[in-house]
């Protein structure tokens, strides 16, 4: 299958784009998003999760989370290329909530069978879902998970949860004695324990979890081939997440640029701040094409869509550190306080520029299709 | 370390000896609070006494201000301020608290101050019972530093201080500021002056400290508003309209180009500090699983830590370098890039260990599972204090095209 020239991205993805555009700025401009994230700056704070359950009712309510549930699931079944669009404008707002998450889920769900109706159907009833896989050494290959699945028990350990307290399911990757399985656990199951981490970024939140003898409904035997189905959708989902926050930093800090002064001109017009400002938008550019391109191509042509989902979060993690660092180098000693939001952003990136792999990892894998 | 004993002058041999001597018997013990990264980032009480009892041990054992002399408090002795430091590093010794007093106070008081003066104010900056700060940033004035406004008004042979310094670094816990100050409205670099300020014992009379909170959520830097402060002109350095004259004497020091070398600690390793440098960045590499192994093996990584390697060993060498006048054609060539060199080190060293680190750099301070115990993500954060500081990389970069390649004046 070929793609289309314009990705696909037709009306209603435009639609969708905007109307998330202004609901994020509407209702969580960044002056709100700071009060509510960074009100205690003290760096050994113990973890919090700091949100608004409010608008996320409200995102349920548009029908936000099960955009990514199939059609034939009673979902909207999106294309990606839409969802993209959303995620880009959640990722300009930097906005604390489970969508990426619940996302990440649905698309395992989508490709895990039908054991996996009943877990698509909470989806739809507007439970956000997390995903428990990873292990302790933040490991990002499909199959390394420390869980063990067992005669109806889930037991081990999950690490690096993104968003795990604000979660009511989680979908767990757990190996079994016949290799591996998707298991759909209500988060507040006995025997499951959530330990909030304390990470950097304000705008998201992190768990380990033990299971220890959990009760756990088996979604599918076969967990390898819908991870490896849906991880490229996932992966440009964090590019596109990536990409809009970068737009944010890009903006911002051309703006303080054109407007303060030294040397009785404004700083942009040094060429050692303005051309890598511009080098900041040709990367985010790139990475914003790159994110189309893997999302179309997660559409309508699935036989790349690993290849490309590499190329967008390869190039939108290099992008997270290098838009990062010059925004706050270039707000000079504003950029290094806490009361300037930039702060805000450049966490996010870099919590995301280490998410599900960082760009040598993802060059690491495309290589090895490329060379295959 | 490039110090080598074998160069040692006599002096420096003896004093090598008796360095390494004290530094066996008299090294404090690991501090009851965790400590910052460096002096910048003190945030408490607890904090300040432990490094300030460390810094008055080491003053009066003859191991900080060696090489001034010895009626201005020092030591009297000649180039052994390096020895005292690579001894002090090697011994793996807590950071020395009042840097901005022993790096930029101290120096520029001793070359521009009355004697008077020096006598009376270096003892006590040596020994760290007086913590000193640098009032030069204003709101309005950072890169561009000579278009500082607060204002000095001539009262007879008082002055009268009206203005707003920012970003002031251990203001909260100083008893002295250097300060450059407009005197005149009508030139741009020759309305300068210079003076230092008692600014703890004018706290409410003229003074006010507000603590600024740093990208890191740790405190250490302030903004500092002068309100009818009124100080006496025995307190001016050098002349009236020299100010930017004697602030270069600081800033020389402060990017460790100066003539003077900064007494300097550090090294310290216990649960509670950190050392940013290609070491432990490659004790991090052995340590971090990677799929079956560790990232040590990982061939990218191994190429990324030793291209830093050489960075690190290519900046250290530079110093070294720096003292053979027969392989150094320009006088200012390395000196002014230590700054630039060593900042950006940091900065590159940081991001790499967060590399390293990969899904565990989300960790912060407070998490028990954090590698180095999140002291990685925090240097790479307080990496841009090191880059925006003390003359930005930009301007670093345009002091070095235009100063020593010749290049024409951006501005
Ligand atoms: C952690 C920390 C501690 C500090 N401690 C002190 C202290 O104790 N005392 C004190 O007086 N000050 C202190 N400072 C202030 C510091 O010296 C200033 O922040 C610095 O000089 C930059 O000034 P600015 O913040 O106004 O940035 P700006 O001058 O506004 O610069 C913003 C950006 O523009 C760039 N830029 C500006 N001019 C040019 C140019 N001509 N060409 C190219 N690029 C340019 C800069 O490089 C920077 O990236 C501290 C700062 C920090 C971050």
């Amino acid at each position: 299958m070929k793609q289309p020239n314009d990705f696909s991205f037709g009306e209603e993805a435009s639609l969708l784009k905007d109307s998330a555009r202004k609901f994020f700025a509407e209702h969580l401009p960044v002056e709100s998003l700071h009060r509510l994230v960074a009100a205690d700056h003290n760096p050994d704070r113990a973890p919090e999760v700091l949100w608004r359950a409010d608008l996320w009712q409200q995102m349920v309510e548009l029908g936000w989370t099960m955009l990514a549930v199939p059609e034939r699931s009673g979902g909207l079944g999106m294309p990606l290329v839409a969802v993209a669009g959303l995620v880009e404008e959640l990722g300009r707002a930097a906005f604390p909530c489970p969508l990426l998450g619940t996302l990440n889920v649905s698309y395992i769900l989508a490709a895990a069978g039908e054991g996996a109706d009943a877990a698509l159907q909470e989806i739809i009833a507007g439970k956000a879902a997390a995903l428990a896989m990873t292990n302790r050494h933040g490991d990002w290959e499909l199959e390394h998970t420390e869980l063990r699945y067992k005669a109806g028990k889930l037991n081990g350990s999950a690490w690096f949860v993104q968003d795990a307290a604000k979660v009511d399911y989680l979908l767990a990757v757990a190996q079994t004695d016949s290799g591996y399985g998707l298991y759909w656990v209500a988060a507040d199951s006995e025997g499951v324990t959530l330990t909030q981490d304390a990470i950097v970024d304000l705008t998201r939140d992190q768990a380990h979890i033990s299971f220890d003898n959990v009760a756990a409904q088996e979604i599918s035997g076969k967990a390898l081939s819908a991870l490896t189905q849906a991880f490229p959708a996932i992966w440009t989902l964090l590019a596109a997440d990536i990409v809009g926050a970068a737009e944010w930093q890009l903006q911002t800090t051309v703006e303080y640029v054109s407007t303060r002064q030294q040397f009785d001109r404004p700083l942009g017009f040094f060429q050692a701040v303005k051309h890598p400002l511009v080098n900041v938008m040709l990367k985010t550019d790139q990475a914003k094409s790159l994110v189309y391109n893997a999302a179309c191509a997660y559409d309508c042509e699935p036989a790349a869509a690993a290849k490309y989902a590499h190329m967008a979060l390869a190039s939108a993690s290099d992008l997270a550190g290098f838009a990062s660092s010059r925004s706050v180098q270039y707000h000079g000693g504003i950029g290094f306080t806490w009361e300037c939001f930039v702060h805000l952003y450049f966490k996010r990136q870099k919590h995301s520029q280490a998410l599900w792999g960082d760009a040598s990892w993802h060059r690491a894998r495309m290589a090895e299709i490329v060379f295959a | 370390m490039s110090e080598s004993s074998r160069n040692d002058t006599a002096e420096q041999a003896e004093f090598r000896q008796y360095c390494r001597e004290w530094l066996a018997e008299n090294k404090p013990s690991d501090p009851p609070v965790r400590l910052p990264q460096s002096a910048l980032e003190i945030m408490t009480e607890p904090q300040l006494e432990y490094l300030q009892a460390w810094q008055k041990s080491a003053y009066e054992a003859g191991l900080v201000g060696c090489d001034y002399p010895k009626e201005v408090g020092g030591g009297g002795r000649k180039d052994c301020q390096r020895v005292a430091n690579a001894e002090m590093i090697a011994a793996r010794t807590p950071f020395l608290p009042n840097v901005i007093g022993l790096g930029m106070a101290a120096p520029t008081v001793f070359y521009h101050a009355r004697d008077e003066l020096k006598q009376r104010l270096l003892p006590r900056l040596f020994s760290g019972e007086d913590i000193w700060c640098q009032g030069f940033s204003e709101p309005g004035a950072g890169s561009d530093l000579a278009s500082v406004q607060t204002f000095a008004e001539r009262k007879g042979d008082k002055w009268l201080i009206n203005g707003h310094k920012v970003w002031t670094s251990l203001a909260h816990f100083a008893e002295w500021m250097i300060i450059l100050l407009r005197t005149d409205k009508s030139h741009k670099y020759d309305g300068l002056s210079y003076f230092v300020v008692p600014i703890r014992s004018a706290l409410g009379k003229g003074v006010t400290v507000r603590p600024l909170i740093k990208i890191t959520g740790e405190t250490g830097f302030n903004e500092v508003i002068f309100e009818d402060l009124e100080v006496d002109d025995s307190y001016r350095l050098d002349e009236l309209g020299k100010g930017w004259q004697v602030a270069m004497t600081t800033l020389l020091h402060e990017r460790g180009a100066g003539e003077l070398q900064s007494p300097r600690s550090g090294g310290m390793r216990s649960k509670s500090s950190h050392q940013i440098s290609t070491s432990t960045l490659i004790d991090l590499a052995r340590n971090t699983r990677r799929g079956e192994g560790v990232a040590a093996d990982d061939p990218l990584l191994r190429d990324k830590i030793m291209e830093q390697m050489i960075y690190e060993k290519g900046f250290e060498q530079n110093q070294r370098r720096n003292r053979v006048q027969a392989l150094t054609d320009h006088p200012m060539r390395l000196a002014l890039q230590n700054k630039l060199l060593a900042s950006e080190n940091a900065q590159q060293i940081s991001e790499l260990a967060m590399e390293i680190a990969g899904a565990g750099s989300s960790l912060y301070l407070s998490d028990e599972n954090a590698p180095a115990g999140g002291q990685w993500p925090l240097s790479y954060m307080n990496s841009f204090g090191m880059t925006i500081a003390a003359g930005t990389s930009e301007v670093q970069r345009n002091i070095l095209g235009e100063r020593v390649l010749g290049m024409p004046k951006s501005k």
